[in-house]
């Protein structure tokens, strides 16, 4: 249970929480946030980044242990797969079976595409599924997508492509309105008005939900959906490879078994990349919210084909991961805890943020408070400040924490916290690639065509940050347009001769730059020991 | 010296340090996961396990990446489940009792027993969901059944062979699209987006020097 310090704390939290649930903590000003981001932000850390030496983004900085990845060897010697053997010939290959994958391979199905999903783990197991908070649209009278768009520009610091973000905003609603049409369940008033919280960042109340298994609820339904249209589906299958064609576009996928290790090839005239995001690689060694397959696959496929990253140099770190107890250290504390009422507090119990600042501003202001100002609390290996939960009902009232945020409820009373009682401990966790693969509106890489990106492994629709809520709403907007885009243009391709050569010349070219390493990539799957000595960790 | 336990992974033994989840202790073991490994957090039910502790009779259920180990603990995971989806056209159903005859007649079959119940590894009452989805209470079942992450491990409990996660799935998705409110804000800014209402503004902003958008965005009226 809670160590003596923490006990200790905790009376202080009690004793001002009163004081504290009324307290409107002042919002920074935009001065005092660029200095705390350039000061305690992870992304700021020049010496967690490294410059790549070759491909479409040479001299540009990404994190280290990404740039290992993105500079490593292939999995396969390009002559040991013999191409001529198609195992799967489709005319849109859906790589990545999470919400973006399988929204795109719908639309795709719905324009007539013979199109198939291939996804490393089970259909489902995604960040996709984890999501807890819920998603963004202006969809209520004092709302509008202007508003979304100046909310979701400023917060990613002005740097999201525009006609992205145009996009994304422009069309939320019809999001919305399809998943509702295939039978997600929103909360809703009983007059059918839906329930919409703020999150960070935001400036209208525009976070739809459903509970706090709103991605849940979403990717199990868009799941089933793939199942009743019979859209073939072959899990514990990665894409290892792209296969390009003769003239240089984008022809299919090398695959992988994940259980026999067996290689498949697969041709295809368009192929989506739809694979999410990295928090599989821990950073900087910051634990993750992530799923156990978010190793940044897609981005190192399509970086050896050619196509080009923007912003893969900024990650999102949540602010509010668990930090206790230690079996779940890492895993996401929704930020609609803080949505609904609760405050982030010292170790002295004091409200020394408003709540509901950007992700990177609160997170940055949390590892300061942690850090120079030594205002964090210990636990027995770590480090956390408190997330006043109780605060919750006090303001709304007995059962609010039940009806609006039950994991949260289950996922700490699982280790005896009740956290409609007790306040819980947390810090920054790695959550998100805000970068990824640069593409057009169509969804089409800038670099290499036929090939379309959905997703988490998209760059560029957020900026260098992105809001709450805006990326359930990337997947299923640009997820569907993908789809839509593919299945429309697939009808205009011919698939000239299948090659691996691209692989044989970023080796090449990794020779030439003097980079020699044992790494293969993509990574697939990270390994973990939990500190057994007579283990060494040996990649997948 | 960290505490140690000895659990049984499938029959072998090993010991392990105890403030390992399942999950954690498979790994510290040696094994690397492929199947039986999902999100790591409780929401994707790839993590199904049985387990038995030595001495009791009592076969207990839980998901390996949310639940700690115990000293003498027998388990077996469960990475797989052959539940019976059914395949359907969700604009041509209607959330009428017929669809559940339907497509999975075996729920009129439950005897009763609350295996089920007691199987969940989310602490669901499987067993009154089911009798909503018999009545056609699909509103009901819908949030009775809401939490669920489709572990299958109630299924593999179930003597009449139901697949309760699929039936909570399909009376979720009836009551989503054709039992909830319609939502009228919605309907009306899908309408005027298509409209064209908002493009001029959009792109108006689209247009406007960073400088500018500076100044707007940290201008913005914040609604309370
Ligand atoms: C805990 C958590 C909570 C979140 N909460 C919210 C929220 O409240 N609101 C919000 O808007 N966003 C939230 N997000 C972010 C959002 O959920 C994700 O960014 C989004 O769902 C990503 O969708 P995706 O389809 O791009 O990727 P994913 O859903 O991760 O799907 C990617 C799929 O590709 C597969 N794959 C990976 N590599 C390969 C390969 N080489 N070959 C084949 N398949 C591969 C993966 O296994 C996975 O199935 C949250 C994320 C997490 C982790
Ligand atoms: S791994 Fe997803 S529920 Fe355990």
């Amino acid at each position: 249970m809670y160590n003596k310090e923490m006990l200790e704390s905790i009376k202080k939290v009690e004793a001002k929480r009163a004081d504290n649930a009324v307290l409107e903590p002042r919002r920074m000003t935009a001065d005092e946030k660029d200095t705390l981001l350039a000061t305690y932000h992870p992304d700021y850390k020049q010496n967690e980044f490294a410059v790549l030496q070759i491909g479409a983004n040479k001299g540009e900085k990404v994190p280290t242990e990404l740039a290992a990845l993105l500079q490593a060897n292939s999995r396969i010697r390009p002559d040991s797969v013999d191409l001529e053997k198609v195992d799967y010939d489709v005319d849109v290959l859906v790589i990545g079976g999470g919400g973006a994958g399988s929204s795109a391979a719908i639309e795709a199905h719905n324009g007539g595409a013979n199109v198939m999903i291939v996804t490393k783990l089970r259909i489902g197991d995604a960040n996709t599924m984890m999501a807890e908070g819920g998603i963004q649209a202006a969809d209520k009278p004092n709302d509008s997508p202007a508003v979304h768009y100046l909310d979701a520009f400023g917060g990613g610091h002005f740097a999201a492509k525009p006609e992205l973000l145009y996009k994304l905003v422009s069309e939320a609603p019809d999001a919305i309105k399809w998943l509702s049409g295939l039978g997600v369940e929103f909360d809703k008033a009983p007059d059918g008005t839906m329930i919409t919280t703020h999150g960070g960042g935001t400036s209208r109340k525009r976070m739809h939900a459903a509970k706090d298994y709103s991605g849940a609820e979403i990717m199990r339904t868009l799941r089933d959906e793939v199942l009743n249209r019979g859209i073939p589906v072959v899990d514990f299958t990665a894409a290892i490879e792209l296969i390009l064609d003769e003239n240089g576009r984008a022809a299919g996928a090398v695959l992988m078994n994940m259980e026999t290790r067996e290689l498949l090839v697969a041709r295809a005239k368009t192929v989506i990349i739809a694979t999410g995001g990295a928090g599989r690689l821990h950073y900087q060694g910051f634990p993750t919210s992530n799923h156990y397959g978010a190793t940044a696959d897609g981005l190192v496929l399509g970086y050896r084909a050619g196509a080009k990253l923007l912003y893969a140099d900024t990650l999102q770190y949540h602010p509010t991961g668990a930090a206790y107890p230690e079996q779940i250290f890492g895993a996401l504390v929704t930020e609609k805890v803080r949505s609904l009422g609760a405050k982030l507090i010292n170790c002295d119990g004091e409200a020394f943020m408003h709540p509901l600042e950007t992700r990177d501003v609160a997170a940055a202001s949390i590892i300061r408070e942690c850090s120079d100002r030594g205002k964090g609390v210990h636990t027995d290996d770590g480090i956390g400040v408190w997330l006043d939960t109780p605060m919750i009902e006090l303001k709304n009232g007995e059962g609010t924490i039940e009806k609006r945020i039950p994991a949260m409820l289950r996922m700490f009373a699982k280790y005896g916290i009740d956290i409609r009682k007790e306040p819980i401990l947390v810090y920054p966790t790695l959550h998100y690639q805000n970068g990824g693969l640069d593409i057009r509106p169509d969804c089409m890489t800038t670099q290499v065509e036929n090939l379309y990106v959905a997703g988490e492994a998209v760059g560029g629709i957020h900026g260098r940050n992105r809001l709450m809520g805006n990326s359930l709403l990337d997947i299923i907007v640009f997820g569907r347009d993908a789809g839509k885009a593919a299945s429309a243009h697939y009808k205009d391709v011919t698939v000239g001769k299948l090659t691996l050569a691209h692989i044989t010349r970023f080796a090449e070219e990794m020779k030439a730059a003097g980079i020699s390493t044992d790494m293969v990539s993509p990574k697939l799957l990270p390994t973990y020991t939990h500190g057994n000595p007579n283990l060494t960790e040996k990649a997948f | 010296m960290e505490n140690m336990v000895s659990i049984y992974l499938y029959g072998k033994k090993y010991e392990v340090p105890s403030n390992l989840t399942i999950m954690g202790a498979m790994e510290y073991a040696g094994y690397q996961l492929v199947r039986g490994c999902g999100c790591r957090n409780g929401f994707c039910g790839a993590c199904a396990t049985i387990y038995r502790i030595k001495g009791d009779r009592e076969l207990k259920v839980c998901l390996a990446c949310q639940t700690k180990v115990e000293d003498n603990m027998y388990i077996a995971t469960l990475p797989f489940f052959p539940l019976v989806k059914e395949v359907y056209d969700i604009e041509k159903i209607k959330p009428t009792e017929q669809i559940m005859m339907q497509l999975y007649p075996e729920i009129y079959a439950c005897i009763g027993c609350n295996a089920c119940t007691k199987a969940c590894t989310q602490g669901l009452n499987v067993m009154q969901y089911i009798a909503y989805a018999q009545r056609g209470e699909y509103e009901k079942c819908a949030e009775e059944s809401f939490d669920c992450v489709m572990c299958g491990v109630c299924s593999s409990r179930c003597p009449a062979g139901i697949s309760h996660p699929q039936v909570a799935l399909l009376a979720r998705r009836l009551n989503g699209k054709y039992l909830a409110p319609a939502c009228g804000h919605l309907e009306d800014r899908v309408r005027e987006i298509e409209n064209g209402d908002f493009k001029e503004l959009l792109e108006g902003l689209m247009q406007k020097p960073i400088s500018e958008m500076k100044e707007l965005y940290n201008n913005r009226e914040i609604e309370k």
